[in-house]
Protein backbone atom coordinates (compact mmCIF):
# COMPACT_ATOMS: atom_id res chain seq x y z
CA UNK A 1 0.00 0.00 0.00
CA UNK A 2 1.13 3.79 -0.89
CA UNK A 3 1.25 6.22 2.02
CA UNK A 4 1.82 9.96 1.96
CA UNK A 5 4.36 10.86 4.33
CA UNK A 6 4.08 14.96 5.10
CA UNK A 7 7.01 16.36 6.70
CA UNK A 8 8.05 19.92 7.69
CA UNK A 9 10.51 22.13 8.66
CA UNK A 10 14.16 21.12 7.92
CA UNK A 11 12.80 17.40 6.52
CA UNK A 12 10.90 18.93 4.23
CA UNK A 13 14.07 21.04 2.90
CA UNK A 14 16.39 18.15 2.94
CA UNK A 15 13.16 16.05 0.77
CA UNK A 16 12.67 19.47 -1.79
CA UNK A 17 8.69 18.68 -1.01
CA UNK A 18 6.85 19.20 2.00
CA UNK A 19 5.51 14.97 1.20
CA UNK A 20 6.71 12.22 -0.06
CA UNK A 21 4.99 8.92 -0.79
CA UNK A 22 5.97 5.15 -0.23
CA UNK A 23 4.99 1.68 -0.58
CA UNK A 24 5.31 -0.52 2.05
CA UNK A 25 3.20 -4.01 3.06
CA UNK A 26 0.00 -4.30 4.73
CA UNK A 27 0.14 -4.32 8.41
CA UNK A 28 3.77 -2.44 8.02
CA UNK A 29 4.87 -0.79 11.45
CA UNK A 30 6.09 2.86 11.91
CA UNK A 31 9.60 1.26 11.89
CA UNK A 32 9.39 -0.41 8.74
CA UNK A 33 7.78 2.70 6.95
CA UNK A 34 10.56 4.97 8.56
CA UNK A 35 13.60 2.58 7.31
CA UNK A 36 11.27 2.77 3.63
CA UNK A 37 11.60 6.81 4.09
CA UNK A 38 15.25 6.56 4.68
CA UNK A 39 16.16 4.47 1.47
CA UNK A 40 15.23 7.80 -0.57
CA UNK A 41 17.78 9.74 -1.96
CA UNK A 42 18.27 12.59 1.12
CA UNK A 43 16.79 9.69 3.85
CA UNK A 44 19.81 9.41 5.51
CA UNK A 45 19.47 12.61 6.68
CA UNK A 46 16.83 11.76 8.70
CA UNK A 47 17.80 11.02 12.69
CA UNK A 48 17.62 7.30 13.84
CA UNK A 49 14.23 7.91 15.84
CA UNK A 50 11.96 11.16 14.64
CA UNK A 51 9.24 12.27 16.11
CA UNK A 52 6.21 10.55 13.93
CA UNK A 53 2.45 11.31 14.43
CA UNK A 54 -0.20 9.30 12.57
CA UNK A 55 -3.43 10.77 12.34
CA UNK A 56 -1.94 13.58 14.87
CA UNK A 57 -1.38 11.06 17.17
CA UNK A 58 2.33 10.50 18.81
CA UNK A 59 3.52 6.86 16.99
CA UNK A 60 5.80 4.54 18.72
CA UNK A 61 7.73 2.60 16.35
CA UNK A 62 6.24 -0.93 16.30
CA UNK A 63 2.43 1.07 15.68
CA UNK A 64 1.02 -0.43 12.40
CA UNK A 65 0.40 1.95 9.57
CA UNK A 66 -3.13 2.10 7.33
CA UNK A 67 -3.71 2.89 4.20
CA UNK A 68 -4.88 6.76 4.07
CA UNK A 69 -3.06 7.33 7.51
CA UNK A 70 -1.97 10.86 7.49
CA UNK A 71 2.06 9.92 8.44
CA UNK A 72 3.88 13.26 9.70
CA UNK A 73 8.08 13.48 10.30
CA UNK A 74 8.29 16.29 12.57
CA UNK A 75 11.89 18.08 12.93
CA UNK A 76 13.38 19.67 16.30
CA UNK A 77 13.41 23.24 15.17
CA UNK A 78 15.34 26.01 17.52
CA UNK A 79 14.77 29.18 15.89
CA UNK A 80 13.44 32.41 17.66
CA UNK B 1 -4.01 37.06 48.75
CA UNK B 2 -4.47 38.46 45.04
CA UNK B 3 -2.97 42.61 44.77
CA UNK B 4 -6.17 45.19 44.03
CA UNK B 5 -6.06 46.83 40.75
CA UNK B 6 -5.83 50.66 41.24
CA UNK B 7 -8.65 52.66 39.63
CA UNK B 8 -6.43 53.58 36.22
CA UNK B 9 -6.21 49.75 36.11
CA UNK B 10 -9.42 49.04 35.61
CA UNK B 11 -10.10 51.21 32.60
CA UNK B 12 -6.15 50.17 31.37
CA UNK B 13 -8.07 46.31 31.38
CA UNK B 14 -11.48 46.97 30.75
CA UNK B 15 -11.56 44.71 28.04
CA UNK B 16 -10.30 42.19 29.75
CA UNK B 17 -12.83 42.72 32.95
CA UNK B 18 -15.94 42.64 30.87
CA UNK B 19 -15.28 38.90 29.57
CA UNK B 20 -16.99 37.09 32.25
CA UNK B 21 -14.41 33.70 32.58
CA UNK B 22 -11.29 36.30 33.24
CA UNK B 23 -13.46 39.08 35.01
CA UNK B 24 -11.60 40.95 38.07
CA UNK B 25 -9.67 37.67 39.61
CA UNK B 26 -8.05 36.96 36.30
CA UNK B 27 -6.91 40.16 35.91
CA UNK B 28 -5.78 40.38 39.35
CA UNK B 29 -4.13 36.95 38.65
CA UNK B 30 -2.57 38.65 36.08
CA UNK B 31 -1.40 40.98 38.40
CA UNK B 32 -0.08 38.63 40.45
CA UNK B 33 1.46 36.50 37.68
CA UNK B 34 5.44 36.41 37.33
CA UNK B 35 6.63 35.25 33.86
CA UNK B 36 10.34 34.74 32.93
CA UNK B 37 10.62 35.69 29.07
CA UNK B 38 14.10 34.13 28.24
CA UNK B 39 15.15 35.63 24.66
CA UNK B 40 14.56 39.02 23.73
CA UNK B 41 14.50 38.38 20.06
CA UNK B 42 11.92 37.61 17.34
CA UNK B 43 9.51 34.91 19.56
CA UNK B 44 10.27 37.14 23.12
CA UNK B 45 9.27 40.47 21.31
CA UNK B 46 5.83 39.58 20.64
CA UNK B 47 5.36 38.05 23.90
CA UNK B 48 6.85 40.40 26.15
CA UNK B 49 4.70 42.74 23.96
CA UNK B 50 1.67 41.58 24.63
CA UNK B 51 2.21 40.24 27.89
CA UNK B 52 2.96 43.86 29.46
CA UNK B 53 0.07 45.01 27.68
CA UNK B 54 -1.93 42.55 29.81
CA UNK B 55 -0.81 43.70 33.04
CA UNK B 56 1.31 40.26 33.60
CA UNK B 57 2.71 42.30 37.00
CA UNK B 58 6.45 40.95 36.80
CA UNK B 59 7.95 40.12 33.69
CA UNK B 60 11.90 38.70 33.65
CA UNK B 61 14.10 39.21 30.72
CA UNK B 62 16.87 37.07 29.82
CA UNK B 63 19.15 38.54 26.91
CA UNK B 64 23.02 39.25 26.33
CA UNK B 65 22.61 40.98 22.99
CA UNK B 66 22.71 44.36 20.91
CA UNK B 67 19.80 45.36 18.31
CA UNK B 68 21.73 45.03 15.23
CA UNK B 69 19.29 46.41 12.28
CA UNK B 70 18.71 42.86 11.17
CA UNK B 71 16.85 42.24 14.02
CA UNK B 72 14.51 44.56 13.06
CA UNK B 73 12.47 42.99 10.10
CA UNK B 74 10.91 40.89 13.40
CA UNK B 75 11.91 41.79 16.34
CA UNK B 76 9.36 44.37 17.05
CA UNK B 77 10.76 45.09 20.69
CA UNK B 78 13.14 47.07 19.30
CA UNK B 79 12.99 50.21 16.40
CA UNK B 80 15.71 51.95 14.48
CA UNK B 81 16.64 54.07 16.81
CA UNK B 82 17.49 51.12 19.10
CA UNK B 83 20.19 49.53 16.59
CA UNK B 84 23.82 49.57 18.60
CA UNK B 85 22.02 49.74 22.30
CA UNK B 86 21.19 46.45 24.32
CA UNK B 87 18.27 44.45 23.66
CA UNK B 88 17.18 44.82 27.55
CA UNK B 89 17.62 48.62 27.63
CA UNK B 90 15.49 49.06 24.30
CA UNK B 91 13.24 46.43 25.53
CA UNK B 92 12.55 48.33 29.37
CA UNK B 93 11.97 51.67 27.23
CA UNK B 94 9.22 50.26 24.84
CA UNK B 95 7.76 47.88 27.90
CA UNK B 96 7.34 51.16 30.14
CA UNK B 97 5.96 53.23 27.27
CA UNK B 98 3.19 50.32 26.67
CA UNK B 99 2.62 49.17 30.16
CA UNK B 100 4.43 51.43 33.47
CA UNK B 101 2.68 49.19 35.90
CA UNK B 102 4.74 46.31 35.18
CA UNK B 103 7.67 45.60 36.89
CA UNK B 104 10.46 44.55 34.98
CA UNK B 105 13.82 42.85 35.78
CA UNK B 106 16.21 42.22 33.39
CA UNK B 107 19.33 39.67 33.36
CA UNK B 108 21.78 40.95 30.83
CA UNK B 109 23.44 37.45 30.91
CA UNK B 110 23.37 34.09 28.73
CA UNK B 111 20.93 31.56 30.59
CA UNK B 112 23.70 28.97 31.59
CA UNK B 113 23.89 25.82 33.83
CA UNK B 114 25.19 28.02 36.51
CA UNK B 115 22.25 30.71 36.69
CA UNK B 116 19.55 28.88 35.33
CA UNK B 117 17.64 27.52 38.64
CA UNK B 118 18.49 30.73 40.81
CA UNK B 119 16.75 32.90 37.63
CA UNK B 120 13.81 30.28 36.77
CA UNK B 121 12.98 29.80 40.20
CA UNK B 122 11.80 33.15 41.17
CA UNK B 123 8.62 32.94 38.38
CA UNK B 124 5.51 30.91 37.90
CA UNK B 125 6.36 30.18 34.33
CA UNK B 126 9.11 30.14 31.42
CA UNK B 127 8.41 31.35 27.67
CA UNK B 128 11.28 29.79 25.35
CA UNK B 129 12.11 32.42 23.25
CA UNK B 130 15.42 31.35 22.52
CA UNK B 131 17.29 30.47 19.04
CA UNK B 132 19.44 27.91 19.73
CA UNK B 133 19.11 23.79 20.97
CA UNK B 134 21.65 23.74 23.86
CA UNK B 135 19.57 26.63 25.79
CA UNK B 136 16.21 24.80 25.03
CA UNK B 137 17.63 22.15 26.93
CA UNK B 138 18.58 23.76 29.43
CA UNK B 139 15.26 25.82 29.62
CA UNK B 140 13.52 22.39 29.62
CA UNK B 141 15.65 20.64 32.47
CA UNK B 142 15.64 23.50 34.72
CA UNK B 143 11.80 23.51 33.85
CA UNK B 144 11.57 20.37 34.56
CA UNK B 145 13.68 20.19 38.05
CA UNK B 146 11.79 23.05 39.28
CA UNK B 147 8.32 22.01 38.20
CA UNK B 148 7.65 25.01 35.76
CA UNK B 149 5.43 25.14 33.17
CA UNK B 150 7.92 25.87 29.77
CA UNK B 151 5.63 27.87 27.10
CA UNK B 152 7.80 26.76 24.42
CA UNK B 153 7.71 28.31 20.89
CA UNK B 154 10.00 28.04 17.97
CA UNK B 155 10.46 29.20 13.56
CA UNK B 156 11.92 27.71 11.03
CA UNK B 157 11.35 30.55 7.41
CA UNK B 158 7.56 30.11 7.63
CA UNK B 159 6.70 27.06 9.86
CA UNK B 160 7.07 27.38 13.47
CA UNK B 161 6.10 24.62 16.94
CA UNK B 162 4.53 25.94 20.48
CA UNK B 163 3.51 23.68 23.01
CA UNK B 164 3.33 24.07 26.98
CA UNK B 165 6.40 21.44 28.53
CA UNK B 166 6.95 20.87 31.54
CA UNK B 167 3.76 20.98 32.67
CA UNK B 168 1.78 18.63 35.73
CA UNK B 169 0.92 15.19 33.97
CA UNK B 170 2.27 16.72 30.19
CA UNK B 171 5.55 15.72 28.49
CA UNK B 172 8.45 17.54 28.10
CA UNK B 173 10.90 18.77 25.29
CA UNK B 174 13.05 15.77 25.93
CA UNK B 175 10.05 13.74 25.65
CA UNK B 176 9.19 14.32 21.97
CA UNK B 177 12.95 14.99 21.26
CA UNK B 178 15.20 13.11 22.78
CA UNK B 179 18.34 13.77 21.29
CA UNK B 180 19.33 16.95 19.99
CA UNK B 181 20.83 16.90 16.09
CA UNK B 182 24.30 17.17 15.12
CA UNK B 183 25.15 20.74 15.11
CA UNK B 184 24.78 22.16 11.61
CA UNK B 185 22.04 20.13 10.81
CA UNK B 186 19.59 22.41 11.26
CA UNK B 187 20.07 25.93 9.82
CA UNK B 188 18.86 29.32 12.47
CA UNK B 189 17.24 32.07 11.57
CA UNK B 190 20.60 33.70 10.76
CA UNK B 191 21.60 30.70 8.67
CA UNK B 192 18.11 30.02 7.18
CA UNK B 193 16.37 32.89 7.32
CA UNK B 194 12.97 33.44 8.60
CA UNK B 195 9.43 34.93 7.65
CA UNK B 196 9.39 38.64 10.32
CA UNK B 197 5.82 38.10 10.99
CA UNK B 198 6.03 34.33 11.51
CA UNK B 199 8.23 35.19 15.44
CA UNK B 200 5.13 37.05 15.49
CA UNK B 201 2.29 33.97 14.98
CA UNK B 202 3.92 31.40 17.35
CA UNK B 203 5.45 34.23 20.05
CA UNK B 204 1.40 35.54 20.10
CA UNK B 205 0.30 32.00 20.74
CA UNK B 206 3.11 31.34 23.59
CA UNK B 207 1.63 34.63 25.21
CA UNK B 208 -1.82 33.41 24.92
CA UNK B 209 -1.14 30.01 26.17
CA UNK B 210 0.92 31.97 29.11
CA UNK B 211 -2.34 33.93 29.95
CA UNK B 212 -4.37 31.08 29.73
CA UNK B 213 -2.54 29.45 32.44
CA UNK B 214 -1.98 32.48 34.62
CA UNK B 215 -5.60 33.03 35.15
CA UNK B 216 -6.90 29.56 34.47
CA UNK B 217 -9.07 29.25 31.67
CA UNK B 218 -9.35 26.98 28.64
CA UNK B 219 -6.91 24.37 27.37
CA UNK B 220 -3.83 24.92 27.51
CA UNK B 221 -1.35 23.03 24.63
CA UNK B 222 0.02 20.56 27.21
CA UNK B 223 0.43 17.25 25.72
CA UNK B 224 -0.28 18.60 22.03
CA UNK B 225 2.05 20.26 19.71
CA UNK B 226 1.48 22.60 17.40
CA UNK B 227 2.54 22.55 13.90
CA UNK B 228 1.94 26.07 11.97
CA UNK B 229 2.73 26.27 8.02
CA UNK B 230 2.22 29.79 7.34
CA UNK B 231 2.46 29.47 3.61
CA UNK B 232 -0.18 26.90 3.72
CA UNK B 233 -1.92 28.40 6.16
CA UNK B 234 -2.25 25.41 8.30
CA UNK B 235 -2.50 24.81 12.42
CA UNK B 236 -1.99 20.99 13.17
CA UNK B 237 -2.14 19.79 16.54
CA UNK B 238 -0.16 16.43 17.31
CA UNK B 239 -0.99 14.36 20.26
CA UNK B 240 1.89 14.09 22.33
CA UNK B 241 2.31 11.72 25.56
CA UNK B 242 4.99 11.65 28.18
CA UNK B 243 8.27 9.02 27.68
CA UNK B 244 8.05 6.99 30.71
CA UNK B 245 11.88 6.02 29.77
CA UNK B 246 12.55 9.97 29.64
CA UNK B 247 15.63 10.84 31.83
CA UNK B 248 14.46 14.66 32.55
CA UNK B 249 10.91 14.13 33.58
CA UNK B 250 10.26 10.04 33.62
CA UNK B 251 12.79 8.23 35.35
CA UNK B 252 14.30 11.52 36.59
CA UNK B 253 17.92 10.38 36.08
CA UNK B 254 18.55 14.17 35.77
CA UNK B 255 19.01 15.61 39.33
CA UNK B 256 21.11 18.54 38.30
CA UNK B 257 21.69 20.75 34.92
CA UNK B 258 24.53 19.15 32.41
CA UNK B 259 26.86 20.87 30.05
CA UNK B 260 24.59 21.53 27.02
CA UNK B 261 26.82 22.56 24.96
CA UNK B 262 28.45 19.01 25.17
CA UNK B 263 25.12 17.19 24.87
CA UNK B 264 24.25 19.13 21.85
CA UNK B 265 27.79 17.43 20.49
CA UNK B 266 29.32 21.32 20.12
CA UNK B 267 32.51 20.94 21.42
CA UNK B 268 33.12 17.94 19.75
CA UNK B 269 31.68 19.20 16.52
CA UNK B 270 34.84 21.96 16.81
CA UNK B 271 37.48 19.60 18.21
CA UNK B 272 36.18 17.73 14.72
CA UNK B 273 37.02 20.30 12.47
CA UNK B 274 40.26 21.59 14.01
CA UNK B 275 41.33 17.28 13.57
CA UNK B 276 41.09 17.83 9.82
CA UNK B 277 44.37 20.04 10.08
CA UNK B 278 43.97 24.04 9.95
CA UNK B 279 41.71 25.34 7.88
CA UNK B 280 43.86 27.18 5.20
CA UNK B 281 42.44 30.97 5.27
CA UNK B 282 42.94 33.92 3.01
CA UNK B 283 42.22 37.37 4.65
CA UNK B 284 39.76 39.84 2.70
CA UNK B 285 43.04 42.90 1.91
CA UNK B 286 44.77 39.78 0.52
CA UNK B 287 42.49 38.16 -1.65
CA UNK B 288 41.72 41.87 -3.08
CA UNK B 289 45.23 41.76 -3.98
CA UNK B 290 45.30 38.39 -5.46
CA UNK B 291 41.61 39.47 -7.55
CA UNK B 292 43.55 42.22 -8.78
CA UNK B 293 46.22 40.51 -9.77
CA UNK B 294 43.79 38.11 -11.25
CA UNK B 295 45.93 34.89 -10.22
CA UNK B 296 43.12 33.38 -8.21
CA UNK B 297 39.88 31.38 -8.77
CA UNK B 298 36.65 32.80 -6.37
CA UNK B 299 34.25 30.79 -5.96
CA UNK B 300 30.42 31.62 -3.63
CA UNK B 301 29.19 28.88 -2.03
CA UNK B 302 25.89 30.98 -1.34
CA UNK B 303 22.49 30.05 -2.76
CA UNK B 304 21.02 32.23 -5.67
CA UNK B 305 18.87 34.28 -3.96
CA UNK B 306 21.72 35.67 -1.55
CA UNK B 307 24.10 36.35 -4.71
CA UNK B 308 21.29 38.11 -6.32
CA UNK B 309 21.66 41.27 -3.57
CA UNK B 310 25.21 40.61 -2.48
CA UNK B 311 28.25 39.83 -3.88
CA UNK B 312 32.09 40.35 -4.51
CA UNK B 313 33.20 40.73 -7.94
CA UNK B 314 34.92 38.62 -9.58
CA UNK B 315 33.63 35.84 -7.90
CA UNK B 316 31.26 33.01 -9.60
CA UNK B 317 28.52 30.80 -8.11
CA UNK B 318 28.92 27.57 -7.26
CA UNK B 319 25.72 26.98 -4.57
CA UNK B 320 27.02 24.73 -1.50
CA UNK B 321 24.29 21.76 -2.37
CA UNK B 322 26.44 21.64 -5.73
CA UNK B 323 29.32 19.78 -4.38
CA UNK B 324 31.01 17.39 -4.36
CA UNK B 325 29.80 16.92 -8.44
CA UNK B 326 30.62 20.46 -9.09
CA UNK B 327 34.19 19.90 -8.15
CA UNK B 328 34.96 18.59 -11.46
CA UNK B 329 34.34 21.85 -12.89
CA UNK B 330 37.20 23.66 -10.95
CA UNK B 331 40.58 24.18 -12.23
CA UNK B 332 42.75 22.43 -9.59
CA UNK B 333 46.27 23.64 -10.88
CA UNK B 334 45.14 27.45 -9.76
CA UNK B 335 44.65 28.83 -6.56
CA UNK B 336 41.02 28.73 -5.14
CA UNK B 337 39.34 30.33 -2.63
CA UNK B 338 35.93 29.84 -1.02
CA UNK B 339 33.84 32.09 -0.01
CA UNK B 340 30.06 32.47 1.51
CA UNK B 341 28.44 34.93 3.85
CA UNK B 342 30.21 34.33 7.25
CA UNK B 343 33.11 31.36 6.26
CA UNK B 344 31.11 28.65 7.82
CA UNK B 345 29.63 26.98 5.05
CA UNK B 346 33.00 27.86 2.80
CA UNK B 347 34.86 25.98 5.33
CA UNK B 348 32.83 22.80 4.97
CA UNK B 349 33.09 23.20 0.79
CA UNK B 350 36.82 23.80 1.49
CA UNK B 351 37.11 20.41 3.76
CA UNK B 352 35.03 18.33 0.98
CA UNK B 353 37.33 19.63 -1.51
CA UNK B 354 40.60 18.67 0.58
CA UNK B 355 38.89 14.99 0.94
CA UNK B 356 38.68 15.23 -2.71
CA UNK B 357 42.36 15.80 -3.26
CA UNK B 358 42.52 19.44 -3.75
CA UNK B 359 45.37 21.17 -2.25
CA UNK B 360 45.58 24.70 -3.29
CA UNK B 361 42.22 25.95 -2.01
CA UNK B 362 41.63 28.90 0.71
CA UNK B 363 38.58 29.96 3.01
CA UNK B 364 38.04 33.65 3.00
CA UNK B 365 38.02 34.72 6.31
CA UNK B 366 34.84 36.07 7.77
CA UNK B 367 32.72 35.77 4.64
CA UNK B 368 31.17 38.68 3.03
CA UNK B 369 30.74 40.06 6.20
CA UNK B 370 34.34 40.89 6.81
CA UNK B 371 34.69 41.90 3.16
CA UNK B 372 32.25 44.54 3.61
CA UNK B 373 33.92 46.08 6.43
CA UNK B 374 37.32 46.00 5.21
CA UNK B 375 37.40 46.12 1.60
CA UNK B 376 34.56 47.29 0.16
CA UNK B 377 31.51 48.64 2.46
CA UNK B 378 29.17 49.18 -0.59
CA UNK B 379 28.11 45.35 -0.82
CA UNK B 380 25.95 45.14 1.88
CA UNK B 381 26.47 42.95 4.90
CA UNK B 382 23.09 40.50 5.85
Amino acid sequence: MEVRVLLFASYADAFGSPNVSVTVREGATVKELLARVKEMAVGHSLPPAPLIAINQEYAAPGDVVRAGDEVALIPPVAGG
Amino acid sequence: MLPDLARDEISRYARHLIIPSVGVEGQRKLKAARVLIVGAGGLGSPVALYLAAAGVGHIGLVDFDVVDVTNLQRQILHGTKDIGRSKLESARDTIADINPHVELTTYETALTSNNALDIIRQYDLVVDGTDNFPTRYLVNDACVLLGKPNVYGSIFRFEGQASVFSAKDGPCYRCLFPEPPPPGTVPSCAEGGVLGVLPGLIGTIQATEAIKLIIGIGDPLVGRLLLVDALAAQFRSVNVRKNPACPACGTREITELIDYDQFCGIPQAAAAMSAAGEMPEITPIELAERLRAGDVDLIDVREQNEWDFARIPGARLIPMGEFPEASSELDRNRDIVVQCRSGMRSGKVLRQLQAAGFTRVWNLAGGILRWSDEVDPSVPKY
